[in-house]
């Protein structure tokens, strides 16, 4: 007999579901739930490049300490998928515990001696109850809800209100949803009564965090930031951040007469898309696109030309597993080098790396911000992690007296009253030159803006000089952006140490959660988060003062370590590369076991325990 | 190199329109194209076009792929802004444009190998959504800027200056057109302006995808015997299916025409097309006769102009989007940021 895990708010739900089956609505609820007892959670889609038929799987990780990143390991399988039966019955923690659907007789040989198995003919009672094979169906998964929730001793209040929330506008479908629910959990009263070791005890710790997708949070900061264009081509990760600019600005975009103050394109493919944007940026808009790296390798000729003629543009780049399709469905930060350098010739683009869905939205709104300041390119490098699932983060925060910046844009009265216009003329020495906005003015102001070189005037030039002056000048627009970009956050550890960890975007919340363990290991590290490129002074000082300094990434040729390489400012024996590229997210467990490796190696630390 | 400067002076007596402007006010830089290049009268006819039409010059934004034709319209508007954009790819940067300020006049100007390879898909989408704007192509059937490739419209069979044959089938950019969707499509030849200038008005006038496929010989590589593309050969081959007339007055005009000869067609902004028949049997709002008209003419080695295809009632991109009657690129902080109130109440949704 196999010992049972006893554990309150502090565990692994993994649900095995077959995709298009319906279950993840049902298994969304069951989420929120417990967000509703006060209790945070932590919690993944892991799904495959399908709509219907393949392995699907949802994680919840139950956490009342309050940590986002994946722990690893499953305390509770949830296994509605013959398919994946076995590699789900051998994910399961020792003591932990399996629940499955006992309608259909399983030999002994299925199951594992170290596990606890909680059967439950949930075919059979749904084939009792319902005669239409689709409510056969989805009712099962909202009846294996019930018997979860009911042992996992979760409040029924709560999940009713949650279903009563979630069909709200389509009131008859509450009803029997609520029976289901009851059947499942009076069944799991019934006949299960303390077979889980797991309990969701009510606690106060979400407060008034939200529980949303950095894609969503995205969209977002594109309303409030003041986006009127939108083009995109459909590509996961990136395709529900579209999809929610387009309904948030149905919902809040819309004026007195009925009209839309936007334009969503879903252009013919992702060199129409930025083609759009640009061509919309160049006109006055705020425009965006939302891709993914195949997108960003297509749109590389056009973010060329808005580099070299200076447009604003904002790009989100939604990160999956590269290279060419790579795993669509999988996380990755691998398209740092060719968003930093994207088309050809010399060229270097302001990214920015936002580690959660809040700074999804902060980072839009700054994206168009910096994109008119700076005319040009500005990327926003989420990725799927972020992006396709819902995180509780703070609630989004907007200050009413913020402004757009629109950047230098000479208008029709400076122009009337005789302003010397030179479209790429430095009148300010910060590199950055003043346009217009096509019809503007009568006889003042117009100019021809492509791609070729051209001087200060605007007027077709390959003079080598002119050329040169050009380029310096966009160089020095560059450095013009670091006092604009996201600085970078430092945080040192309690005492003083000459160790260092450098990270990024997504592996934030699962560093949130190494740090403490590592420091419980006698390995402190001073970390210094990036949050975006270039580089300031201060991210080349970290590197000066630390003698190592552990560089995480989610990536496997260390691609930021090259970008900071490249300032010729950081020395590359002092950078030690932890990596991690499977796909999945990284957790603090991989971070810990790897930086304490490498510690024991450099002969600095004797580690008493490696990871929990 | 740099552009040799026009200078500001003219004649005093130079005609005026409505609002003051000489034809200079519609001229750009010195062309840099060679002499005799078709191009350069397409670019005549679109100064008399707009001049005529009496629109203000910076009220106009002229786009451009990459190529020979990409390059003109720096040789006329030079009071309007221009964007020589990427290789086939103008369509799309006119589509992000016209989104942004609807209130301006869009023109298009692309070549036979910015449109029909590289653009082909950026081309048909464009049409197919309903770009307000007039897309010129100045299609001469080969690459000039790098000396003479055949492109994609050239015919099969014809040859290239060197004695070279092409072997692919064209494509027919006035069909294609059609059949995406277009609101207003004209076949038109640089070498008759009269005919051109005529259709280019009707053409801005026009609410929607208006496609102009304008034949213009090059000089330099493909006006020699053989070319289908050539001034010889299109002189001698040109079929005009109707003669247009641009009329501005939103008044139903008097037919007094002999029966079956003239056609007035009144345009979504209540301006009228006069048609002049010169087959009576076309009719350019019936799609099907237009396409089997076109496929039939051009097995025969006819070049079919005029005015080929009109819907009148057509909407344009930003009708169909919805999008605001007041510029996009116009709305502020207050028409746009919904403010922390209304954040607020996402906030609560997402508990």
């Amino acid at each position: 007999m196999p010992a049972r895990l006893e554990r309150t708010n502090d565990f692994v739900v993994l649900f095995a579901n077959v995709n298009g089956s319906g279950s993840a609505s049902a298994n969304r609820t069951f989420a929120r739930s417990i967000l509703r007892m006060g209790v945070p959670i932590g919690s993944r889609n892991i799904f495959p490049s399908n709509i219907q038929g393949l392995p699907t799987w949802y994680e919840v990780r139950v956490t009342e300490a309050g940590h986002r990143g994946r722990r690893g390991g499953t305390d509770l399988m949830v296994a509605m998928n013959p398919q994946t039966w076995d590699k789900d019955v051998a994910g399961i923690e020792p003591d932990g515990y399996l629940f499955y659907d006992s309608t259909k007789y399983l030999p002994p040989s299925k199951f594992r001696d170290d596990i606890n198995v909680i059967g439950m003919p949930l075919t059979e009672i749904c084939n009792k109850q319902y005669s239409d094979p689709r409510q056969r169906q989805l009712f099962k998964n909202i009846m294996y809800v019930g018997a979860i929730s009911a042992l996992l001793e979760i409040e029924p209040a709560v999940i009713e209100k949650l279903i009563g929330e979630q069909y709200q506008g389509k009131d008859k479908l509450i009803a029997p949803n609520v029976g289901a629910f009851h059947i499942g959990r009076d069944y799991a009263l019934q006949n299960l009564k303390g077979a889980l070791g797991l309990k969701v005890k009510r606690a106060d710790k979400v407060g008034d965090k939200i529980f949303i997708e950095g894609n969503a949070a995205a969209a977002l900061g594109c309303v409030y930031g003041g986006a009127t264009v939108a083009a995109w081509y459909p590509i996961t990760p990136s395709t529900s951040l579209a999809e929610a600019f387009a309904r948030y600005s149905r919902r809040l975009r819309t004026d007195a007469d009925g009209h839309n103050k936007y334009a969503v394109v879903q252009a013919e493919d992702e060199l129409s898309a930025i083609g759009i944007v640009i061509g919309a940026a160049w006109n006055g808009a705020r425009a965006f696109t939302a891709t993914s790296g195949p997108g960003i390798s297509l749109m590389q000729e056009f973010i060329g030309l808005a580099y070299f003629a200076e447009i604003p543009a904002v790009l989100f780049d939604v990160q999956r597993g590269g290279p060419s399709t790579g795993m669509p469905t999988r996380t990755q930060q691998s398209d740092i080098l060719i968003c930093a350098y994207a088309s050809h010739g010399d060229t270097r683009h302001v990214l920015l790396f936002p580690c959660d869905p809040r700074e999804c939205f902060e980072f839009a709104a700054k994206a168009l911000d910096l994109a008119d300041r700076l005319q040009t390119p500005i990327f926003v490098m989420s990725d799927l992690d972020i992006g396709m699932n819902e995180w509780l983060v703070p609630p989004l925060a907007w200050d009413d007296a913020r402004k757009f910046d629109r950047g230098k844009v000479m208008k029709f009265a400076e122009l009337e009253a005789g302003k010397d216009f030179g479209r790429y003329l430095d009148v300010d020495g910060d590199g950055i030159p003043y346009r217009t906005y096509p019809g503007t003015h009568p006889s003042k102001g117009a100019f021809f803006t492509r791609g070729t070189s051209r001087d200060r005037y605007a007027r077709y030039s390959e003079e080598g000089p002119v050329y040169v002056d050009n380029m310096e000048r966009l160089k020095k627009k560059f450095e013009t952006a670091k006092k604009l970009i996201p600085a970078p956050v430092r945080t040192d550890a309690r005492e003083a140490t000459r160790f260092g960890v450098v990270h990024f975007g997504s592996t934030t919340c699962a560093m949130d959660e190494a740090i403490g363990d590592l420091e419980n290991n006698g390995i402190r590290l001073n970390r210094l988060r990036l949050r975006a490129y270039p580089f300031t002074d201060e991210v080349i000082e970290f590197f000066r003062n630390h003698e190592r300094v552990f560089l995480v990434e989610q990536n496997r040729d260390a691609q930021m370590r090259t970008l900071l390489l490249d300032t010729g400012l950081v020395d590359a024996n002092k950078i030690i590369s932890v990596l991690h590229y499977d796909g999945t997210p990284i957790t603090a467990q991989f971070i810990v076991g790897e930086i304490g490796r490498r510690m024991q190696e450099l002969g600095r630390i004797s580690i008493r325990r490696v990871a929990s | 190199m740099t552009y040799i400067v026009k200078p500001k002076l003219h004649h005093p007596k130079l005609k005026q329109n409505a609002l003051g402007f000489t034809h200079r006010d519609y001229e750009g830089k010195v062309s840099t194209l060679c002499a005799g290049c078709g191009h350069d009268s397409i670019s005549a006819a679109l100064i008399q076009a707009f001049f005529e039409l009496d629109l203000e010059p910076h009220r106009v934004a002229k786009l451009s792929g990459i190529g020979c034709s990409s390059k003109t319209p720096d040789y006329f508007l030079g009071q309007s802004h221009g964007f020589n954009s990427v290789h086939g790819r103008m369509p799309s940067v006119a589509t992000g444009a016209s989104l942004a300020n609807r209130d301006l006049i869009y023109l298009g100007v692309s070549g036979d190998g910015d449109s029909a390879s590289i653009g082909l898909g950026q081309l048909a989408h464009c049409l197919r959504r309903g770009v307000n704007m007039v897309y010129i192509v100045e299609n001469n059937g080969v690459y000039g800027l790098t000396k003479g490739q055949f492109s994609a419209t050239a015919d099969k069979g014809s040859k290239s200056k060197k004695g070279a044959g092409n072997q692919d089938a064209p494509i027919d950019l006035v069909s294609l057109a059609i059949i995406m969707g277009a609101t207003f499509v004209a076949r038109s030849f640089s070498g008759d302006k009269q005919q051109l200038v005529h259709l280019i008005k009707a053409a801005i006038e026009h609410k929607g995808a208006a496609f102009i496929d304008c034949i213009s010989p090059c000089v330099a590589f493909n006006n020699h015997p053989g070319s289908t593309k050539s001034f010889d050969y299109v002189r001698e081959h040109n079929e005009a299916v109707n003669a247009i007339e641009f009329i501005e007055s939103k008044a139903p005009i008097k037919a007094d025409y002999e029966p079956g000869t003239v056609a007035l067609v009144r345009q979504h902004d209540g301006t009228y097309l006069k048609l002049k028949k010169l087959h009576t049997d076309y009719d350019p709002t019936d799609k099907t006769a237009a396409l089997a008209y076109l496929m039939a003419h051009q097995a025969k080695g006819e070049v079919v102009t005029g005015l080929l295809h009109v819907e009148p009632e057509a909407e344009d991109l930003c009708g169909r989007m919805n999008v605001a009657k007041a510029p996009l690129n116009s709305l502020n902080e207050a028409e746009l940021c919904p403010g922390s109130s209304a954040l607020a109440k996402i906030n609560a949704e997402l508990r």
